[in-house]
């Protein structure tokens, strides 16, 4: 049960091909993960709508195979 | 799945403030579930602790219901705020303090 930092980028960014992606492995596990996403489409979203924009991205893995992801999202 | 969406429904209809987390307040069982259960403490706001360990149709159902993937979240009146990271967000900037007045 664990992601790639590679992997995660990507899933990331096909969902957000504009955005500036930053991503650190808090525990050096491939299974806790801090992401901050700046991007146009979260223009006039609310928190938790840009949230679940970026859970969408990840197609299911959020929780599955990716434990823990903390999660910063800013417009851009 | 109807019952289930109803018996949450219920649940953050009759409570001003929800926490569904793993463990429980007292116990916390992760460390997501603790930090926003701690903000609450320190907001000294009246919450409801649902332990979704306890219960797998609420661990899932509550997924299906907010649509979002993890646990902690939190509602309050009625509203889904969000899981920890917009917890805490919202801690550091009063937003939830503002939230909380409210009730």
């Amino acid at each position: 049960m664990a992601i790639s930092k590679k992997e995660l980028f990507e899933l990331l960014k096909s969902g957000f091909p504009d955005g500036e992606i930053k991503i650190d492995d808090l525990a050096g596990d491939n299974n806790h993960y801090a992401a901050n996403i700046k991007s146009s489409k979260f223009k006039n979203k609310t928190k938790v709508q840009q949230h679940q924009m970026v859970y969408a991205s990840l197609k299911g893995k959020m929780g599955n195979e990716l434990h823990a992801l903390a999660l910063t999202t800013e417009e851009k | 799945m109807a019952t289930i969406n109803k018996k949450i429904k219920d649940i953050i209809n009759k409570n001003n403030v929800v926490l569904f987390m793993k463990g429980t307040a007292e116990m916390p069982q992760c460390g997501f579930s603790m930090t926003v259960s701690n903000i609450l403490k320190k907001l000294n706001v009246k919450f409801i602790d649902i332990d979704v360990l306890a219960d797998p149709e609420i661990r899932q159902g509550i997924k299906d219901f907010s649509n979002w993937p993890t646990i902690p979240q939190l509602y309050i009146k009625g509203e889904f705020i969000g899981g920890c990271d917009i917890a805490k967000e919202m801690y550091e900037n009063g937003e939830l303090k503002k939230k909380i007045n409210f009730i």
